[in-house]
């Protein structure tokens, strides 16, 4: 029973952790149409940052700074928020698909740069010697583990109630009219390049928020962690859940982790000794079905996103 | 101030080999409801595109208020007076009527990152007034019923009145439109030209593109013809019925105008 208790703890911890990334990609794609197709870049630059500042000194590697946790956390998301400045700067003139295989481009080659130069983090044994926040209070074991996921959970939950309160804001209508028409918008005195510039940052200081939390909670970060398929499991979360609707990007996130988790069981439990070497690319298989199907038949998600969320009219027309 | 809001000094853009608008020099009153006419192809578009910003000229200069604005950004143009519609309308579709019109104000306190959280109360205040304002013009333009409607759901004319909306609730000294009548029913398009004309009694200035020369004859003064990247024709409609050039180059070209 403890068992099981402790592996939905573990589930629900993994969980959160990438709804909130969802939440940043959503803010990104759902609420401004920024195609993000690095996700793990600046999910990863937030895990990287956070471990190198929060850890202990090693031989080797940059890093062993010692910070107190909160503030490595927060280096973390400084990190993850410089990388987005300086990607964006150089790439957010571009639309939609270019700006997807540019930022895929960028993704990529921080998986690369975290592989191969191993003065800086590791190379590919990563970065070690971090230890988690409390641990000499709370040990490792399961109240530990406990003690996180309400940690991860209050996180999640404030990180969801500024994005609602944000894009419910003047600024989240700003995000929307770019998204749907940025040369209206220009028209109309604002100034798009700014604007996708803040969505862009906002974004991916929440994506480091979360990769900065998975690296604490692994107390490890390599680049196996940086790999493409997680941005394109985050995007599944988004899409199948609902892009611009911060509930559906949660719902997303439980969903998709969930249905990942128990293929790779299954198939593991029921799929023959032979097969058995390729059930990772099965997994990869059915999350990219998922979001074709889910693009195909229900391009807005389970939960869509609901129209107006910065003013109402007088009553709606009969 | 002076006589003219608006005038332009050899404009030139080409685009390869294709001089679109060529030495165009014009100046348009304070006041007036200026007509712009052309056949198809004459630059009228590329021209409406240079006084908004939209594109930047290769040579030649934009006075606005006796400002130079030679290539500024549309979003700098529309803060500094200039409001503009779009010949194909350009909601934001998946938002409210209501909300495509709140957004148009300038320099709002919660159109930051940090302004819905730090500046809350001054926000609020704020949102109050720009909705107010927002459901005051919905009204003038008689959309105030579909203030909820998903923008992108109501019908062409109406799109074209939430454009004038938007435009208005930066009270802009001169507003250009792009083919205000093209594609709309006529019902409509009398409700459009009756608040287009309320405006310009009460100071408005509008420079009006236009295809359909009734339109412009019956509703515009003075008149402006380009052909071919050029003005050839400037004075009063009733001077432009009887220019045999324009009537030459305008009727000449196109079959049923």
């Amino acid at each position: 029973m403890i068992g099981v208790i402790s592996y939905l703890v573990f589930f629900a911890t993994t969980a959160s952790i990438l709804a909130i990334a969802v939440l940043g990609l959503n803010l990104q794609w759902g609420n401004t149409g920024l195609f993000n197709g690095g996700v793990v870049a600046f999910f990863g630059a937030g895990a990287y940052g956070t471990l190198i500042l929060g850890g202990t000194p090693q031989a080797g590697h940059l890093g062993g700074y010692g910070l107190f946790y909160p503030l490595a956390l927060l280096g973390g998301m400084a990190i993850a928020g410089l990388v987005a400045w300086i990607v964006g700067l150089l790439t957010l003139r571009l639309r939609h698909d270019y700006l997807a295989i540019a930022t895929f481009g960028v993704a990529v080659a921080f998986e690369n740069l975290m592989r191969n130069a191993e003065w800086l983090a590791g190379g590919a044994k990563g970065v070690r010697g971090f230890e988690r926040p409390l641990r000499d209070a709370l040990g490792d074991g399961f109240t530990y583990n406990i003690f996180f996921f309400l940690v991860v959970l209050v996180i999640l939950i404030a990180t969801y109630l500024f994005l609602e309160r944000l894009v419910a804001s003047p600024f989240g209508r700003l995000l929307r009219a770019i998204r749907e028409d940025e040369e209206a918008a220009q028209s109309l005195g604002k100034n798009p390049a700014r604007v996708r510039l803040m969505a862009f940052i906002t974004g991916s200081v929440i994506l480091g928020l979360a990769g900065g939390l998975y690296g604490t909670f692994y107390a490890f970060v390599s680049p196996q962690d940086v790999l493409p398929t997680l941005t394109f499991q985050i995007w599944a979360m988004l899409i199948v859940g609902g892009a611009g609707n911060n509930r559906g990007a949660i719902f997303g996130a439980f969903l998709i982790w969930g249905a990942w988790t128990a293929s790779g069981w299954a198939l593991s439990r029921f799929a023959p000794i032979e097969a058995q070497l390729y059930t990772g690319s099965v997994q990869f298989i059915l999350i990219g079905s998922v979001i074709v199907g889910m693009l195909m038949w229900r391009p807005h998600g389970l939960l869509p996103e609901r129209l107006v969320v910065s003013q109402r009219g007088k009553t709606p027309s009969a | 101030m002076s006589e003219t809001i608006l005038s332009t000094q050899g404009l030139c853009r080409s685009f390869g080999m294709l001089r679109a608008v060529n030495d165009v020099s014009l100046q348009v009153r304070r006041g007036s409801m200026t007509g712009l006419i052309g056949p198809n192809g004459a630059g009228k578009s590329t021209l409406f595109n240079l006084l908004t910003g939209a594109l930047k000229p290769d040579s030649g200069s934009v006075q606005l208020d006796g400002r130079d604005v030679t290539g500024l950004p549309p979003d700098r143009l529309f803060s500094s007076g200039l409001g503009r519609t779009f010949q194909i309308p350009r909601p934001f579709a998946r938002m409210s009527v209501l909300e495509n019109v709140m957004l148009a104000p300038m320099g709002q306190t919660g159109e930051t990152i940090s302004g819905p959280f730090l500046f809350r109360n001054k926000m609020k205040s704020e949102e109050t007034r720009i909705r107010a304002k927002a459901l005051e013009v919905l009204d003038f333009v008689t959309l105030a019923p579909l203030a909820d409607h998903p923008a992108g759901q109501i019908s062409g004319g109406q799109m074209k009145l939430l454009e004038l909306a938007r435009v208005l609730m930066g009270d802009p000294a001169l507003i250009l439109l792009d083919e205000p009548a093209a594609g709309v029913n006529p019902v409509l398009t009398a409700t459009l030209i009756g608040k287009i004309e309320e405006l310009n009694r009460q100071g408005t200035t509008f420079v009006i593109i236009e295809h359909d020369m009734d339109f412009v004859m019956r509703h515009c003064d003075p008149v402006i013809a380009l052909a071919e990247g050029s003005v050839i024709f400037e004075g009063t409609s009733a001077e432009a019925l009887a220019n045999p050039v324009l009537l030459d180059a305008y009727l000449g070209t196109t079959e049923d105008a």
